[in-house]
């Protein structure tokens, strides 16, 4: 039956997609929004059963759906696996998706591409759930590609304003590059192992440890190293790890709800559950988990920073989701999979909650995203304002929400960590609590406090089916975690799927029960880290807001760097796509063009014209020139023969 | 027998049309398009008929020609052929169908001369005497060679003679090796001339006569830029035809000729060869990306698609040490699945440029600009089609590139890396243009007035899109279909070469 389920979840949201697509235009809105959600309902509460299923009996699906390429022994297959770590993700996903796309139905009301949306989201999340469910590495390309093009094609979903084209053009680009390094390491393992099945890839593992790949004819590296940091090169395209994360802020431009499902809540955290799914071999090289960490850490980081001076209310959001992103593949590098992937579940929650609000408080003022003409919302928006403060209360970590769990269990990790990068990384992760609290409460205080604008008196809180996806996130957003932070994060819940040391070896904690891991919590700085950035952002956003308003702030060096995003977008734009097209543009010209067209292929055509053109002055048309060289070639012949000058003796 | 109905059913209605046609333009079309759908119903009834689990030639067909000369008219198919006269059988009536979207003087010749050049590219996939090959594969110039010089765009003369003079000039060497075969087997079957021993120098000539008709058709670095003019120039179907079936011919012509005949020289020339696909792939990339003509950039990206073939033909000969009959295996499938959905996919886009050109009167990127806002249907399927370029899974692009990055990265890690850019770098040529023409708000006052595709224009590209679809998503029965005569082949060149 399980599976039969499982392939029900899968494949109702691909024809509910697919009916909106076809029949859209003509069947009508409600058509459209009554198709796709009873798709991903049934999706939904398929997940829900399978998860509880599979919690149960701890049973695990190991099934080829068909065979996709058959060349001799080598063969390529279409086929699910469902362990906790799918389950998990399926649940995720699909009630997610579910949120938004009841959210859309008001979103995009007077939007005339409704049913091209719904078909979209619906397509999306197909994709994603055929990217988790995957018992494959090929398989797990396709989602992985899938939800890139999904992603492509509603980022750009306004298709005709300038900035969207763009950033979606750029989102997929930079995704290829990772998706680039993600073949190639699926293609090390593949001429390693002959096979692309994950088990019977991981159950290998030790044979691709011990093989050493070829660079030069001299110098080799160890295959497994190479391919685990080519299939995390993968990971940071879609998670947007830097320097590959500079999609994820363009990628804005699309509508808010696609913000909320597949920038912030799904998507991009398939390289988070890539992590985990390939732990049985990142367990085996320190390397690349310290690389791992490295990269995670200084993500959380540094584009956290970012966060602190953008004015766009979803850009806010989305350095935010960054930086998040890099917490928990920070602890992926320190083993800790089963933390990294509950901060990617509350993460899920809060921060789809945290987008569909901004979306929420932009549709009240009417498409403005400019957290500098807004204030004061407070009363205009209560559902919105309360919804918002426990997504940001969750987001910080503060005591007893769901952030606080799974934040501060990875934190926990990295610093009893001690593997090459854990200080550095400790470090990044503890400033990164402050700077999380710091630009998290200043979005909410200047969004929601201080005077009202007073074009904004005729705000009005958005209809239910905004604000009922709202408080249907915000629950899990505050009590997710109580009941499910000790079996997943401690606990045995992931041990079929992830291959990782036990729970006292990474956390250094020995966990009793939720309210103690709070009590415990108290006694690390990461709480008080979290409320001090609060506290600041309370002096420099409602007390005192002159501070900021100094020229001197705004003309140093580090604001000029923050404000070009470290000229990360400079070095692609103007080096690397512009040299790119001047290189493309030369050799055509030059080598195409000049060389072999003009000079090898025309050229020949020209000098074979040229010595005809001379030739053709023999041609005189007088009789007695030809008889002078019919004569002259008598002579000659004679003088041949008579002289014996052919050697014929 | 079935063969021949195949070849001759189609040259003898177009004859038929170019006798009556003149003054009955619609007879002729509905008459075109029926030969050329029964030519494909009779293929796929030969599809039902043909046994992929047995080696060798089926359909076989032998009769004295030219007795004097040894020279037969032998016939028959393999896993390797098949697929591309199917490919042939089933792009031809596509062609046809939207032959009378644009204005055209005298359509029945036009539809003739597809009709005939159909039946001449089924001979070439076909043939199995070498002679009759030859005789074939020139015979077809002169078809496209009219298509493109009476009803092709402005610089046609300049366009078709550079493609005439390319062409022939790489079959005339082509042409001294067959024979030199000839003399050395006395016989021109095919087959006859892999079992004959040649010395190590002949086999060099040999190969570089065959390569130098082969490089050009296909066409490879460094003589492909007859390819860019000739798509230019040539009117929509002609586009289709040559980007679709001919540059296929190269492909088809370095695994019936040169692997099995030249072996040793494939593997000893095999690192000049993988240079040049990688050239092809890269270099001819990123021209593709300063193109401002749809045709030509498209064409390039012809090329470069193309470089997987070659790059899967040969990268298994680089390490003796590693090749193995696998990796041949899976880089020939590759080479294969690429040429069949490079036909459906690059065809696909030549008809949807030529649809646009229909309607706006240029092919310059710049006169464009959000077509998506008055074509949807068609933009839609644009768009896929240039996903599907872009190599994504799911299509029938990502399945060759996948296959031949994968055989590369176990020959070596390097090939693959570099072959593989090709996802970053044909992504952004294609995409970018997609931005540049489909996306974006109106600019050219001309777009306003556009209509969306009418049926006759959807149905071709709604039937390409959904063979690219499933070919990508289920590539097994086409495998299926070549696997044993991949496999046959591999172990024959293996043998050849000693390894």
């Amino acid at each position: 039956m399980m599976l039969e389920y499982s392939l029900i979840a899968l494949l109702s949201p691909l024809f509910g997609g697919i009916m909106a697509a076809f029949l859209g235009k003509s069947f009508g809105k409600n058509f459209v929004n009554f198709v796709t959600i009873i798709g991903v309902s049934i999706s939904f509460v398929l997940s829900c059963i399978i998860a509880l299923e599979i919690l149960e009996s701890s049973a695990v699906i190991n099934q080829n759906i068909y065979t996709w390429l058959n060349i001799g022994d080598q063969s390529f297959h279409i086929g699910l696996l469902i362990d906790n770590l799918t389950a998990s993700m399926m649940v995720v996903v699909t009630f997610v998706s579910l949120m938004v796309h009841v959210y859309t139905i008001g979103y995009m009301y007077d939007d005339p591409g409704y049913h091209r949306f719904f078909s979209y989201i619906s397509l999306f999340t197909f994709s994603m759930l055929s990217l988790v469910m995957s018992n494959n590495f090929l398989q797990l390309f396709f989602g992985w590609e899938a939800v890139g093009v999904m992603s492509y094609l509603l980022i750009g979903f306004w298709y005709t304003k300038e900035s969207a084209i763009k950033a979606n053009l750029k989102a997929f680009i930079v995704n290829r590059v990772g998706d680039l390094s993600l073949i190639l390491g699926i293609g090390i393992i593949f001429s390693i192992t002959g096979s692309l099945d994950y088990y019977a890839v991981f159950s290998n593992s030790q044979e691709i440890a011990q093989t050493e790949l070829l660079l030069t004819s001299t110098l080799t590296v160890s295959a497994l190293t190479a391919a685990c940091i080519l299939l995390f090169g993968g990971a940071m395209g879609k998670s947007a790890q830097m320097p590959l994360h500079v999609w994820l802020p363009d990628s804005m431009e699309g509508p808010t709800p696609i913000s909320a499902l597949i920038h912030a809540a799904t998507m991009v955290t398939a390289g988070v559950f890539l992590l985990a799914r390939m732990s049985p071999l990142f367990e085996l090289s320190t390397t690349a988990l310290s690389f791992v960490l490295i990269i995670g850490a200084t993500t959380a980081l540094f584009t956290g920073i970012l966060g602190l001076i953008q004015n766009d209310i979803k850009r806010v959001v989305a350095y935010s989701t960054l930086s998040q992103l890099g917490y928990m593949v920070a602890a992926a590098g320190v083993s800790a999979y089963s933390a990294s992937l509950f901060h990617l579940m509350t993460h899920a929650f809060f921060k789809a909650l945290l987008f569909l609000a901004a979306g929420s408080v932009i549709v009240a003022l009417h498409h403005e995203q400019d957290i500098r003409k807004m204030g004061g919302l407070k009363n205009k928006l209560p559902i919105t304002y309360v919804t918002s403060l426990i997504g940001s209360l969750a987001l910080i970590g503060f005591p007893g929400f769901s952030g606080f769990f799974s934040k501060d269990a990875l934190i926990e990790a990295i610093g009893h960590a001690d593997i090459i990068g854990s200080g550095f990384a400790y470090a990044s992760v503890l400033i990164g609590v402050f700077i999380t609290a710091l630009y998290t409460f200043r979005l909410f205080f200047t969004v929601f406090h201080g005077a009202l604008d007073e074009h904004h008196h005729d705000v009005k809180e958005s209809p239910l089916s905004i604000t009922l996806p709202l408080v249907l996130l915000a629950i899990p957003s505050v009590i997710i975690a109580w009941p499910t932070v000790g079996p997943m994060v401690f606990g045995s819940y992931f041990t079929t799927a992830i291959s990782q040391p036990d729970a006292y070896q990474i956390f250094g904690y020995e966990f009793t029960s939720a309210y103690g891991f709070l009590i415990h919590a108290f006694s690390s700085p990461v709480i008080y880290i979290a409320l001090f950035g609060v506290a600041t952002a309370y002096i420099l956003y409602i007390q005192k807001p002159s501070i900021l308003h100094d020229e001197t702030y705004k003309s140093s060096f580090i604001y000029r760097l923050l404000d070009n995003k470290y000229y990360f977008d400079d070095l692609y734009e103007n080096v690397f796509a512009k040299q790119a097209r001047n290189i493309g543009d030369l050799l055509w010209k030059v080598g195409d063009i000049k060389t072999i067209d003009n000079f090898i292929v025309n050229g020949t055509a020209y000098r074979i014209g040229n010595i005809a053109n001379r030739i053709k002055g023999i041609q005189t048309g007088y009789i007695y020139h030809y008889a002078l060289m019919m004569i002259l070639g008598l002579a000659i012949f004679l003088a041949w023969t008579i002289l014996d000058l052919g050697g014929a003796s | 027998m079935i063969l021949d109905l195949m070849i001759w059913a189609p040259i003898i209605s177009g004859l038929i049309i170019l006798m009556i046609g003149k003054n009955y333009g619609s007879l002729s079309y509905s008459l075109s398009i029926f030969s050329s759908s029964l030519v494909f119903v009779i293929s796929l009834y030969a599809l039902s008929m043909y046994d992929s689990s047995q080696t060798g030639i089926q359909f076989e067909l032998i009769t004295s020609w030219i007795e004097r000369f040894d020279i037969n008219y032998h016939l028959g198919v393999d896993g390797i052929s098949f697929p591309l006269i199917l490919l042939t059988t089933f792009i031809t009536p596509i062609v046809l169908l939207t032959s009378r979207t644009s204005e055209k003087s005298n359509l029945h010749q036009y539809l003739a001369s597809f009709l005939i050049l159909e039946g001449l590219m089924i001979g070439v996939f076909s043939a199995l005497d070498a002679f009759l090959f030859y005789v074939f594969w020139e015979a077809m110039l002169i078809p496209m060679f009219i298509i493109i010089g009476i009803w092709g765009g402005k610089n046609r003369v300049y366009a078709t003679i550079k493609f005439f003079l390319y062409t022939f000039l790489g079959s005339v060497f082509m042409l001294i090796a067959i024979i030199y075969l000839y003399i050395q087997t006395g016989s021109y079957s095919i087959f006859d001339f892999y079992n004959i021993d040649l010395s190590r120098t002949e086999q060099i000539l040999i190969f570089l006569a065959f390569l130098f008709a082969f490089a050009v058709k296909i066409p490879m670095w460094p003589v492909h830029t007859w390819l860019p003019d000739a798509h230019v120039e040539a009117p929509t179907g002609g586009s289709v035809i040559l980007a679709a079936i001919l540059l296929k011919m190269g492909g088809y012509g370095l695994l019936r000729f040169s692997l099995p005949i030249t072996p040793n020289a494939s593997s000893e020339l095999s690192m000049v060869m993988v240079v040049l696909s990688l050239i092809a792939i890269i270099y001819i990339g990123m021209v593709a990306l300063s193109q401002t003509d749809m045709k030509k950039l498209i064409a390039y990206s012809s090329v470069a698609h193309m470089g997987f073939v070659t790059l899967g033909t040969f990268v298994v000969f680089l390490d003796h040490e590693i090749a193995s009959l696998e990796i041949m295996n899976l880089a020939i499938s590759g080479a294969m699945i690429q040429m069949i959905s490079h036909g459906l996919i690059s065809g696909a886009l030549f008809l949807c440029i030529g649809v646009m050109y229909d309607r706006v009167h240029s092919r310059e990127i710049d006169d464009y600009g959000g077509v998506a806002l008055m074509m949807p249907r068609f933009a839609g399927l644009m768009v896929f089609f240039a996903l599907a370029n872009a190599a994504l899974p799911g299509t029938s692009g990502f399945v060759g590139e996948v296959l031949v990055i994968l055989a590369s990265l176990k020959v070596n890690f390097w090939i693959a890396l570099l072959s593989g850019t090709t996802l970053v770098i044909g992504a952004a040529y294609t995409l970018w243009m997609i931005k540049r023409v489909i996306f974006g708000d109106v600019t050219n006052e001309k777009i306003n007035d556009i209509q969306d595709v009418s049926a006759i224009e959807l149905i071709p590209l709604m039937i390409l899109a959904i063979m690219v679809l499933a070919m990508g998503v289920y590539p097994e029965p086409l495998m299926n279909l070549m696997y044993v005569s991949i496999n046959d082949l591999s172990k024959l060149v293996f043998l050849g070469a000693g390894i």
